[in-house]
């Protein structure tokens, strides 16, 4: 039985598997749908047939729409998130040099401290650092620049930032292109087992619940195909829940190892999904718990407090006018579609879709419908709190 | 006008040159290597740069269409607002160009449309090329079906075909995955 194809572009990391483990263990089917998933070669790709129609759907870093909405990327399109596809998932690296300068200052490794990596960082080398990402526009240029922007010890001009595809991250380590690795798993981990970089930080040690990819779509499609929309939302959050009960996790990881669509072998994508990590080749893995997360803790719960966080960093960023790129941002997530599709099959939602960002260092019980929501944590490394709610 | 083409494969690559000299477009570059391609850029001051749709270091260039460098000059992939036909077909052709500094778009069509029609040639040679592909290992595969059901029940060449052929049309399946199940089956039990 085939359902109603829709289009839906993916990036071959181990975060797309919600929409893998919706396909292949027919949750999309069971919504009479088919995920028709084709593979992008690079995200400038993946943008531009998702603006221009050939794609209905995408797998997309957290803050594209936002960039594409604001004209700032690509054909313009007005692009909207229908819900997070998952958490965190990111780590940060550098080449085996630079971790071996980072040491001859007193830099211990740890895969757990901002704050004691910083200013080794930042003065390992006598030259700027370049510092490798997979888009301009991504949750991992965000976190960094968010990371290293108020250390006292470098100025921003010291630092260059290089967009990689990620599958070319460890070759671009090795060839000497890049001093320092933003990027999602398994790349991290593939520089690691070539012996060609150190892993410093997961990007959950600087936002520890940083929006990373989102499902993406044309607002015009979103207005036109409630019904396909409806059935892709709950197609993708089932799958979402199955992988977010750690007793999937390891079945999880064959099926993403044996699907056409990642085309990665098991060992690669194992360490995102147990979040155990070798840091350096060779070495005991440690662990880091909520390495990834899809569904606990209303990861994919599209949250205007989310997109108000990525909209004002992009201004920063890029100068344009705060006010306009935070409420752009806002107006691309989609809680309205989260709530109108996913209530009916008791989703539990949030009373507000919007929070004060960074304000939980522990896991809390908040109000929601059903009265079984926990959130967090989802504390910044230097915690600050972000509140984007008009001031009365 | 300077133009850059981004593209690793020799051939396609001459292909392309080959179409925007002929077509009056002399001062044509080609970046094989995209290992530090910001930075070969740069060295290059290219007017425009034309690459497939599919070649990961896309993601690398739009870097340097981000970059706020105050001396360097804007890079924008381009898009004809004026003209959407034009884009949807360099994407369908799987070409995508980036405009370096301030070129005008009259300027910029006429290459586009030279380098659309010779992608769109060589997309349909891919294809095609792909199709001889699976055409010549599906024989190979029907060839080794036959050859165990010749061996195993003593069967003529026409026989095991029309074996082969009447299996998949009872199962509703087609002639090549019967024969790729028989392979897979008989290679289990070795």
């Amino acid at each position: 039985m085939t359902g109603r194809p829709l289009n839906c572009g993916y990036v071959p990391l181990v975060d797309c598997a919600p929409l893998i483990v919706a396909q292949e263990l027919r949750f999309a089917a069971d919504e009479g749908i088919t995920l028709n998933l084709l593979r992008q070669p690079s995200w400038a790709a993946l943008r531009d047939l998702l603006a221009l129609g050939h794609l209905d759907v995408a797998h997309m870093l957290s803050p594209m729409p936002t960039a594409m909405s604001l004209g700032l990327s690509g054909p313009a399109a007005q692009i909207d998130a229908l819900m997070v596809l998952s958490a965190n998932g990111t780590v940060i690296g550098v080449s085996t040099d630079m971790a071996n300068a980072m040491r001859a200052t007193g830099w211990t490794g740890g895969f757990d401290n901002p704050r004691a990596t910083l200013t080794p960082l930042l003065t390992a080398l006598d030259r700027p650092l370049r510092v490798g990402v997979p888009f301009p526009y991504s949750m991992h240029r965000l976190l960094f620049d968010y990371w290293v922007r108020n250390a006292p010890v470098v100025g921003a001009s010291d630092i260059r930032i290089v967009t990689q595809p990620p599958p070319l991250m460890a070759e671009a380590v090795q060839a000497g292109e890049i001093d320092v690795f933003c990027v999602g798993e398994p790349w991290g981990s593939v520089a690691v087992t070539a012996g060609v970089g150190e892993l410093v930080l997961p990007g959950a040690a600087i936002w520890a619940n940083a929006p990373e990819k989102v499902l993406a779509a044309r607002r015009t499609w979103v207005d036109d195909n409630a019904e396909s929309v409806g059935a892709l939302m709950r197609a993708v959050v089932r799958a979402a829940q199955w992988l977010d009960q750690p007793d999937n996790r390891m079945l999880a990881i064959e099926i993403l190892a044996r699907s056409a669509h990642l085309d990665l072998p098991v060992a690669a994508i194992e360490h995102a999904l147990t979040g155990r990590f070798a840091t350096r080749a060779g070495a005991d893995p440690v662990h880091v718990p909520n390495f990834v997360r899809f569904h606990t803790n209303a990861t994919t719960f599209p949250w205007r407090s989310q997109a108000a966080w990525i909209g004002s960093e992009i201004s920063r960023l890029t100068g344009i006018d705060k006010t306009h790129a935070i409420s752009t941002a806002q107006s691309t997530m989609r809680p309205d579609c989260y709530r109108t599709h996913l209530g009916a099959m008791g989703v539990d939602m949030p009373g507000a879709s919007a929070k004060i960002e960074g304000a939980l260092t522990h896991p809390t019980a908040v109000a929601s419908t059903r009265g079984q929501m926990i959130l967090g944590p989802d504390a910044f490394f230097d915690g600050k709190t972000y509140d984007f709610a008009p001031k009365n | 006008m300077k133009i850059a083409v981004i593209e690793s494969d020799r051939a396609r690559a001459i292909g392309i040159i080959d179409a925007l000299k002929e077509d009056g477009w002399q001062d044509v570059v080609v970046l094989g290597d995209v290992t530090g391609l910001a930075r070969k850029l740069a060295a290059l001051e290219p007017d425009l740069v034309l690459i497939d749709l599919d070649n990961p270091s896309r993601d690398a260039l739009e870097q340097v269409s981000a970059a706020s460098d105050p001396q360097g000059r804007p890079v924008a992939m381009f898009v004809d607002r004026s003209d959407d036909e034009m884009t949807k077909a360099a994407v369908a052709a799987g070409l995508s160009a980036y405009v370096v500094g301030e070129l005008r778009p009259e300027r910029i069509r006429p290459v586009l449309k030279t380098a659309i029609a010779r992608f769109q040639m060589m997309s349909q040679m891919r294809l095609e090329l792909a199709a001889a592909k699976q055409a010549l290992a599906d024989r190979k595969t029907l060839d080794r079906a036959k050859g165990i059901l010749m061996r195993a029940k003593g069967l003529g060449e026409e026989d095991a075909y029309a074996l082969l052929r009447k299996t998949a049309m009872s199962q509703n399946r087609k002639v090549i995955d019967v024969a790729q199940a028989l392979l897979t089956a008989s290679d289990l039990l070795g």
